[in-house]
């Protein structure tokens, strides 16, 4: 090696290892100098836009006027005010949520002002509510109502059928997103034995035409309207539920809570049901959305839920 | 300096390279130990109290932090996906704070009060039956094991060393109720952990499963606060633009 070393003719760093150990010195590109000078040029600029230096306890913002982000404030009280500032991501995100809202503001000015109906006759308007609707719902709502709002069996329900348990008007639809839900059922396992339990879940079977014992279901009429377990109180003497606390209606075909269709044989299906009975429900939680969403919002998404995917009827 | 001595010279080659190498990191973050408007000025955030930090340490033990950030950057798809952008404030008994910068599910900064507890722990038991695209792992012995909070008191020690304000001394409680109030004082106390520990679960019921204390209850209690401190609504909307 040393041999070779001896032939070399380029420049060197002049650093000599170990009597002969040279490092030659090839310079960069030119190309590649200039660029890095450039960047020089390019953060110089930088500082006079942007803010750039810590200095004590503060920092350069750029020099004034010469880079500024204009936005409108929106105060506590609810009064408004134009402002204009240095540049940053915050203010930055002040003025694009302002063109965000200028865009939509004749829309949701719309939905405010009108009824429901009104909005929901207003062929042009639904195109919107359709469109800010459907992500609000997949933001917000799909978690647990599943991507078409079909629901989930023992855990939240279908919102496309013609069947709401608080109710399906406009009205009852804005209540229940703003405010949310708490649905719960006692547990009865210390009121009624397992007979009791057997014959009351054969009765509600027979509310929905469901295969049955018949002789049972009779006795569960009688323990269902009586006052040892009350059912009546909430599920109503005809058995139709009561939109006001949310108790189910059980003369239709729709389960939520106890997997009735789902179960094959007639013995699951009571077993499902004196399961929910013995051991009560107390999962029935929708998060209130009043605190998360603003009024417009929950109108709009009210309109989106009552008419695209179905309202009562 | 010639380039030859300090390559001849191993002390000062090592102290030279730590200060090339440390520049960057310096310049960037110790200004903003004395800029003071780096943490916002905002009422309301708090220490986790002893269930939310059992269960955060169960979070950072599962790594849900690989997958999850819990930084809502101030951007406009951020802002209308997730809600208002995360403050410094909002992490600042954070240690070690969740902010990342990765995303394979989505942010959880403000995921508290989004979901009901029953929702978390089916979510958290088998995802893809609530969500069918999900790819997050299921999380089955959550609900099934005992949380174990014999050592509560150490992790609050532990944290109270780098500043968090967790209680020991009836003076040092006395200020925690001035500058958070009775309620959430009372939760920082060191000797009452576990007694407030277990009050929490039983009140709360987080994996829906009142009978037992489980290490779900104690991450569910903590996933349905983050976020929720700061009532954004007592604020101007541009409030906290001016500490940028």
């Amino acid at each position: 090696m040393s041999q070779d070393n001896k032939k070399v003719t380029v420049e060197t760093t002049g650093h000599v290892w170990d009597d002969d150990l040279q490092e030659l010195n090839n310079p960069l590109p030119r190309w590649w100098i200039w660029g890095f000078y450039i960047t020089f040029a390019f953060a110089l600029v930088y500082w006079l836009f942007y803010p750039a230096w810590p200095i004590g306890n503060t920092y350069t913002k750029g020099i004034p006027g010469l880079n500024t982000i204009t936005y409108v404030a929106t105060k506590v009280d609810g009064t408004q005010e134009t402002k204009t500032t240095h540049w940053n991501m915050r203010a930055k995100l002040m003025a694009e949520m302002n063109a965000l809202r200028t865009e939509q503001k004749p829309y949701f000015d719309k939905v405010a002002s009108k009824s429901f109906d009104e909005v929901s006759k207003d062929a042009e308007l639904m195109q919107f509510v359709n469109s800010a609707g459907k992500t609000l719902f997949s933001d917000n709502c799909a978690a647990c109502h599943q991507a078409g709002g079909q629901g989930k069996i023992k855990f939240a329900p279908n919102l496309t059928d013609d069947y709401w348990q608080y109710g399906g008007s406009y009205e009852n639809i804005q209540t229940t997103i703003t405010a949310g839900r708490h649905g719960v059922m006692p547990a009865f396992k210390t009121i009624l034995s397992d007979q009791e339990l057997s014959q009351v879940g054969s009765y509600v079977l027979s509310l929905s035409g469901e295969p049955n014992d018949t002789a049972a279901a009779k006795l569960g009429d009688a323990i269902f309207h009586g006052n040892k377990a009350g059912c009546y109180v909430c599920h109503g003497a005809d058995a139709k539920g009561n939109i006001a606390m949310g108790s189910a209606n059980l003369t239709d075909k729709i389960w939520l809570w106890p997997d009735v269709l789902g179960a094959k044989t007639p013995q699951d299906k009571l077993n499902e049901i004196k399961t929910l009975v013995y051991g009560g429900m107390d999962k029935g939680v929708m998060p209130v959305w009043g605190t998360r969403l603003s009024a417009e919002q929950i109108k709009l998404l009210t309109v989106y839920v009552h008419d695209s995917l179905g309202g009562g009827k | 300096m010639k380039h030859d001595k300090i390559e001849r010279n191993v002390g000062i080659l090592i102290i030279l390279t730590m200060l090339a190498i440390s520049a960057g990191g310096l310049v960037e973050i110790v200004p903003l130990f004395f800029i003071k408007e780096t943490v916002e000025k905002v009422d309301g955030v708090r220490p986790y109290s002893p269930l939310e930090l059992r269960g955060r340490d169960i979070y950072i033990r599962e790594g849900c932090y690989l997958c999850h950030s819990q930084m809502i950057r101030p951007f406009r798809d951020e802002a209308l996906r997730y809600g208002h952008y995360s403050l410094a404030a909002e992490s600042k008994y954070d240690h070690p704070f969740q902010w990342g910068s990765k995303r394979t599910g989505p942010d959880l900064a403000r995921v508290g009060g989004k979901y009901s507890n029953d929702w978390q722990t089916q979510h958290l038991t088998a995802p893809r039956s609530l969500v069918s695209q999900s790819v997050m792992p299921n999380y089955p012995w959550l609900s099934k094991t005992d949380l174990d909070y014999a050592d509560i008191q150490d992790r609050m020690r532990a944290l109270r060393v780098t500043g968090v304000p967790y209680s020991t001394s009836q003076a040092e409680y006395d200020k925690n109720v001035k500058e958070f109030g009775e309620e959430t004082a009372k939760n920082l106390h060191i000797p009452d952990a576990e007694k407030n520990l277990i009050a929490q679960a039983q009140a709360g019921n987080f994996d829906t499963n009142p009978d037992k204390l489980t290490e779900m209850d104690a991450l569910v209690s903590y996933l349905q606060m983050l976020g929720t401190l700061v009532d954004f609504r007592k604020y101007d909307d541009d409030y906290f633009a001016k500490f940028r």
